[in-house]
């Protein structure tokens, strides 16, 4: 303010304007320009709210470790592959970012995949049903497995960790009961549920074409955001940033777009996965049911009190993870083109939640994105596939992932009482 | 006065297991007219308030708005009548910014998409008309202070054009200056043509703003006073069931000590 004077000591001092805008004096308020941004940047990792940003350091940290030792590491083919072994776990990973924003866990997602695989190959297979009504018919099969434990959690008020936890033992003994004496049914090789994870768009304008959209799409909707912004005088994102964004976006979308088409071309499984990462974050940021999770996860009384039907929120999330679950199921029988009775077993429930947790969605509730499971996976994945290729033992990298998941949590607790003493948790 | 009430209670009761919450309780509240509900701890009050508000529904009696029976077993009945209520805590989900907060649970939406733009400019323009100070509209509720949670609490409670509003001890935890501005935001419900139910523990804010104060004592009616005819001991011994009471005792003690 002394500065503003001494600058203009003569002259009649400016009017006030006619309407006082809402504005704390004590505010640091932003500065113009970059660096503006630059100073917002690092108070919001002084205050803890780091974002996205630890995953994605780690995941170039990751990259770089194993390039360094293998150099096909980075190479076409093992990125392809990468990416389409991610796809079925981050698929229930996403599910189980909506459980962690209400502040809840689902233990179960891992037997509802297997179930789910298990219902599909049982019905098409052994009883000839055709494949798009079998499909639908195992992925209602998560969504009932969900609202089942949505019914016990939202209405009985039995706890979410007792209840999941039921359904991870539970849903386990269907999948064998389902399965029968047999133990495995193979799927057909050239069936719908196959192409899940091994069909490729071969023409390479279809992983061009579509980082193009993409990028556009999100320059169009972030500028015609921009402009209504202006015309409804509230703050708006400069041009510039919109642009600085826009390309921060495409050079990792023709990047991936390219490394693709070194290999056999786009994958499907990559489509469906991004894509539903994409519908559902919109779904999670704009729209009044993702407000609603969100409200859930910050205060339930005050969320109830707002006119928010509790029970039905939370039944609906958990009825999402588990259709979540069993998609994800179907892309992890289709790598191996067979349902069996280890199907959802093992390091799968942990791999999913751990690959929510460490990009960046928070255990305490309230925090999250949908993109931090397409993160979290792809750090898990690429330990798991750098490992390989070093011919590392499984035993270490259950270790190594195991580290990883307690540092993320770790992060998320400390960035949790840094914006405490910050004020902003 | 001679306005007919937009809302009446008649004969409210609750039960809380083996507790009688209340016990026929009536009340009245006219369009422009404040009136503040008082009563000891455990009074009863709270009790009253959520049954109103459709969190905690009446067993028994009638509830009246604007002439017509009404049930009231949501809060999202209560909301649709135009009743507002503002808790005194656990109002706001603390991870969502102001604006997702005002309008939580009646967000504007096009074509099924949440439409910010519109959302932040009517907050921006709901708290300059209210005077109301706050950093940023964009910033989680959890950075603000309490006196600024509570306004911004109120404010909420006013974007779905109510016609009560119900506060709840809303300066229980206010400074000074903030007790002040809320004391305005209550006169400038009042002149709107709101009705509005002020709970308060202060004799001092009750005697401000209020126009009647109605006491309620062990869940039961204990008189409904003009504020401008009555004295604060005439209160203080409904509130307490006996003229004989601490606060009594301690002005007379503090009379005759400067005798």
């Amino acid at each position: 303010m002394t500065t503003d004077l001494s600058k203009t000591p003569e002259g009649p001092q400016p009017a006030a304007p006619a309407v006082a805008t809402p504005v704390d004096p004590r505010l640091l308020v932003r500065q113009e320009g970059f660096a503006g941004y630059w100073g917002e940047f690092v108070r919001k990792l002084r205050s803890g709210e780091l974002g996205s940003l630890p995953v994605v350091v780690g995941l170039i940290v990751i990259c770089l470790v194993f390039q360094l030792q293998d150099s096909a590491f980075l190479g076409a083919e093992n990125l392809s592959n990468l990416f389409i072994t991610a796809a079925g776990t981050g698929l229930i990973a996403v599910g189980i970012v909506f459980v962690l924003i209400l502040g809840e866990i689902d233990l179960s997602v891992g037997s509802v995949s297997g179930l789910a695989a298990a219902v599909f190959a049982v019905l098409n297979v052994n009883h000839g049903m055709p494949e798009w009504l079998a499909l639908i018919l195992a992925l209602l099969t998560g969504t009932v497995a969900g609202v089942i434990h949505g019914f016990f959690f939202a209405r009985i008020g039995v706890p979410a960790f007792v209840v999941t936890l039921a359904g991870l033992l539970g849903w386990n003994g269907l999948m064998l009961e389902v399965l029968g004496s047999n133990g495995t049914i193979n799927l057909d090789d050239s069936g719908l549920v196959a192409k899940l994870t091994n069909h490729y768009f071969e023409d390479i304008s279809a992983a061009y074409g579509l980082a193009t959209a993409t990028v556009l799409a999100y320059f169009l909707v972030a500028w015609r955001d921009a402009h209504r912004r202006t015309a409804a005088q509230v703050p708006s994102r400069p041009f510039a940033e919109i642009v600085l964004r826009t390309a921060a976006l495409a050079v990792p979308a023709y990047a991936v777009a390219w490394v693709f088409n070194q290999y056999k071309g786009l994958p499907l499984a990559v489509v469906i996965f991004v894509g539903v990462v994409v519908a559902l974050d919109l779904v999670l940021r704009r729209t009044r049911y993702g407000r609603k999770v969100f409200a859930l996860g910050g205060g339930v009384e005050a969320a109830r009190r707002a006119g928010i039907d509790v029970a039905t929120v939370r039944i609906s999330v958990f009825a999402l993870s588990g259709t979540m679950a069993a998609l994800g199921g179907m892309f992890l029988a289709s790598q191996i083109n067979a349902a069996n009775q280890s199907s959802g077993a093992g390091s799968l429930l942990m791999n999913a939640i751990a690959a929510a947790v460490i990009g960046g969605t928070s255990l305490f509730g309230g925090r999250g994105k949908t993109w931090s499971a397409l993160l979290g996976v792809l750090v898990i994945q690429s330990i798991a596939s750098g490992m390989a290729l070093l011919g590392i033992a499984s035993a270490v990298q259950y270790m190594i992932t195991g580290a990883v998941l307690l540092a993320a949590v770790v992060i998320d607790s400390v960035s949790r009482r840094t914006q405490r003493t910050a004020g902003r948790a | 006065m001679s306005a007919a009430p937009v809302l009446a209670l008649r004969g409210i009761s609750k039960r809380f297991g083996a507790v009688q919450a209340l016990t026929d309780v009536e009340l009245e509240i006219r369009p422009g007219e404040v009136v503040a509900l008082v009563g000891d701890n455990g009074a009863g009050k709270s009790t009253l308030v959520k049954t109103i508000a459709g969190v905690a529904p009446a067993d028994d009696g009638v509830i009246e708005w604007e002439g017509r029976p009404v049930t009231i077993d949501r809060p999202h009945t209560a909301q649709e009548l135009g009743i507002a209520t503002v808790y005194q805590d656990l109002a706001l989900c603390d991870n969502l910014d102001v604006v997702g907060n005002l309008f939580l649970g009646r967000e504007i939406s096009r074509a099924g998409v949440l439409d910010e733009v519109e959302m932040e400019r009517r907050a921006r323009e709901l708290l300059a008309t209210l005077s109301i100070r706050i950093p940023s509209v964009r910033i989680p509720v959890a950075a603000l202070s309490g006196g600024q949670r509570q306004t911004v609490a109120i404010a909420r409670s006013l974007l779905g054009e109510p016609k009560v509003v119900i506060l709840d001890e809303p300066t229980a935890a206010l400074g000074v200056e903030q007790t002040a501005q809320v004391l305005d935001l209550v006169e400038r419900l009042r002149e709107r043509g709101l009705g509005v139910i002020l709970i308060s523990h202060n004799m001092a804010d009750v005697q401000a703003v209020a126009d009647r104060v109605a006491v309620l004592r062990l869940g039961r009616n204990n008189g409904v006073f003009a504020v401008r005819t009555t004295s604060q001991e005439e209160i203080v011994s409904a509130i307490t069931g006996a003229t004989d009471n601490a606060v009594t005792r301690r002005k007379a003690r503090i009379a005759e000590d400067r005798a």
